[in-house]
């Protein structure tokens, strides 16, 4: 979006990409060692899937929209 | 501390760890990056005060429906949805929905073609000069009253939730907003808007998600609300037959023409903090597909908004109460019900992403008061009444220091309410005043050519005073409530939507009687500003679904589908 410059979805890849891997990380981290006192439904590792999705949003943005893919 | 800083307890809803302190860093240094980038592309009054008119209809639609997204609104909302329960909705879908489609097939085109820089300056180009400056000054002065106001509330709630110190809240978060409008100017507005928008998404989704599983689902969560609290909770019209009949104390009438009409009409078309994201679109097709798609996204915020605050009825272990009680008695007010589901689900990580939502809301509402500040300042006050002859640079360097200028005024208001708390009653009433005036202003003087300028400002003026009349009548005597709000069991949202719904009567009737007994403007004088003397540019010979009126009507079919399943 934009003549000519990084588009704003790249910016948004980036964000949702790095958030993805903190959040998956973490989720994978809890689920091997296990919180003394966890969150409600914590059986359901909601960081894990929710993190992989955010990733993978991420991963998808960040390179369709890289500054070196297009110029839009 | 203050008096009103020491009514919350020293306590803490959520602890954030080490990676959730990494998730909002990140964020605080990709809005900067963001802004630093724009900057380059900042250069005329084009690229700064209008993002240089390039932006897409799906970036212009997010923008536009993230500006009005503050985290104030979103903890509001789910505290009023756990207060009143789902009659909430109506602030988010005939409170919205309708105004929105209209904003963009009838509205747009005459903002769009006009080549205004602002609503005021529409007034300028429709009624004259002395219109312009009445709302110009009205709006410049209670935008960064009402930004300085949110900030204020924002910082609290980061005390409360976070153990935050206030000062800090206030300072990081206005001067980082400052830093990246005042970079890149408008674009730089948009972009992290449209970033904020996704984050409140990511962030906010998973408890209605989670909570609706916890539940057992919405047949479930019914039952569940109709135990706690009541059946009428996830009623959104059966109940408004009557005054007493609901929660809120509102009658359909008052949903339907005063927030419906008046209110919602008034904030989504002539707010120029929210027509401005829409101004910016590359052209005429985008801007006025830009609304609906913003209309079509707002339908959907009620599920991270309203839906956690019914699911807080259901599931949480504790009572919310009204802020006073919580206080008293040592629990918890409404308005934490979101901080609380996010503490109930969310572990690290997921709890980073959603103060962060929080945080880009917040950013995003103020980034939108500042920008929007920064504009009618630069070109409807400076301009117009100071130094009319500078060159574009001048403008350009007057709205990034205008910028500064806006957020600092803005701190200062903040610091204001700290110690005056009553100071916000008053600012909320008085930005009340001036959106239903002029939402009939703007509309007669785009549909009917024979508004003069002389009827403009003076029907302007008058639904305004009108308002402020209105307003002091109740408070001197709250007797007369019966006559403003039709009722003496109305309640404060009651009373401002019938308030609203006289004073834009007020304003069209002094509009038309003085607008006959003056002289109109010629037709050649009108091109661009008014229906039947401009010629609006329609899609011919283009499929179905490229035309802004196809998704009009889906989106207002989903509209009517929403409205009668949650009858």
């Amino acid at each position: 979006m934009g003549k000519g410059g990084i588009s704003i979805w790249f910016f948004i890849g980036l964000s949702l990409l790095v958030n993805g891997v903190l959040i998956l990380g973490a989720g994978i981290w809890e689920w091997i060692h296990p919180p003394a006192d966890p969150v409600v439904l914590f059986q359901f590792h909601a960081g894990v899937w929710w993190g992989a999705l955010l990733l993978a949003a991420g991963i998808f943005y960040t390179f369709h929209y890289a500054p070196w893919q297009t110029v839009s | 501390m203050t008096p009103l800083l020491a009514m919350f307890a020293e306590t803490k809803l959520v602890r954030l760890s080490a990676v959730d302190v990494i998730i909002v860093a990140f964020y605080f240094g990709l809005v900067l990056v963001i802004g630093w980038y724009l900057k380059a592309r900042a250069n005329t009054g084009e690229d700064f005060f209008l993002a240089g008119r390039e932006m897409t209809a799906w970036i212009a639609g997010l923008s536009f429906l993230s500006a009005n997204l503050g985290a104030l609104e979103l903890m509001g909302w789910a505290a009023s949805a756990y207060q009143y329960g789902i009659l909430a909705v109506h602030w988010y879908w005939i409170g919205a929905i309708p105004a929105m489609i209209f904003l963009g097939l009838v509205m747009m085109p005459f903002y769009y073609i006009s080549k205004t820089h602002s609503v005021p300056g529409y007034l300028k180009l429709r009624f004259g000069e002395s219109s312009r400056a009445l709302s110009a000054v009205s709006f410049a002065f209670m935008t960064v009253l009402m930004s300085g106001i949110n900030m204020y509330s924002m910082a609290l709630v980061m005390k409360v939730v976070l153990g935050w110190d206030i000062h800090f809240s206030i300072w990081v978060s206005s001067l980082t907003v400052a830093i990246y409008v005042a970079l890149g100017g408008l674009r730089s507005a948009i972009f992290n808007e449209v970033l904020q928008f996704i984050l409140i998404w990511a962030g906010a989704l998973l408890i209605p998600i989670l909570g609706l599983v916890e539940a057992g689902g919405w047949t479930n969560l019914k039952h569940q609300i109709a135990q706690n609290a009541s059946a009428e909770y996830t009623h959104v019209w059966s109940n408004l037959g009557s005054f007493n009949a609901n929660p809120m104390g509102i009658h359909w009438t008052g949903i339907v023409f005063g927030l419906g009409f008046i209110i919602s009409f008034g904030y989504w078309t002539t707010d120029f903090l929210v027509v401005q994201r829409v101004l910016a679109a590359k052209d005429l097709r985008s801007a006025k597909l830009a609304p609906i798609i913003g209309a079509a996204f707002k339908m959907l915020v009620p599920f991270i908004v309203i839906l956690p605050g019914l699911l807080g009825l259901a599931v949480l272990p504790m009572k919310l109460t009204g802020e006073g009680a919580a206080v008293a008695n040592g629990g918890h007010s409404y308005n934490e019900v979101l901080p609380l589901m996010l503490a109930r689900y969310c572990g690290p990580g997921l709890l980073g992403l959603g103060v962060t939502a929080l945080i880009a809301g917040f950013m995003s509402g103020m980034a939108g008061n500042v920008s929007a500040f920064t504009t009618v300042w630069t070109y409807d006050i400076y301009r117009a009444f100071v130094n009319k002859n500078a060159g574009d640079h001048h403008y350009v360097v007057m709205g990034r220091w205008t910028t500064v200028l806006g957020v600092l005024i803005s701190v200062g208001t903040a610091y204001l309410v700290m110690s005056f708390a009553s100071i916000m009653d008053y600012v909320q009433a008085l930005f009340s005043f001036f959106i239903a005036p002029l939402f009939g202003t703007v509309v007669l003087g785009m549909l009917w050519k024979r508004a003069s300028g002389a009827g403009g400002f003076w029907g302007l003026l008058a639904g305004t005073l009108s308002s402020i009349g209105m307003w002091a009548w109740v408070k001197v005597d709250p007797a007369a409530l019966r006559y403003v709000a039709l009722s003496p069991n109305a309640k404060d949202m009651a009373e401002n939507m019938y308030r609203a719904l006289w004073s834009w009567i007020v304003c069209v009737l002094v509009t038309v009687i003085v607008s006959y007994a003056t002289k109109p403007k010629s037709n050649d004088e009108l091109v661009g500003l008014v229906y039947g003397v401009t010629d609006v540019p329609h899609e011919t010979a283009v499929p179905l679904y490229y035309k802004p009126a196809f998704w009009a009507v889906v989106v207002g079919i989903g509209f009517v589908i929403l409205n009668i399943l949650f009858w």
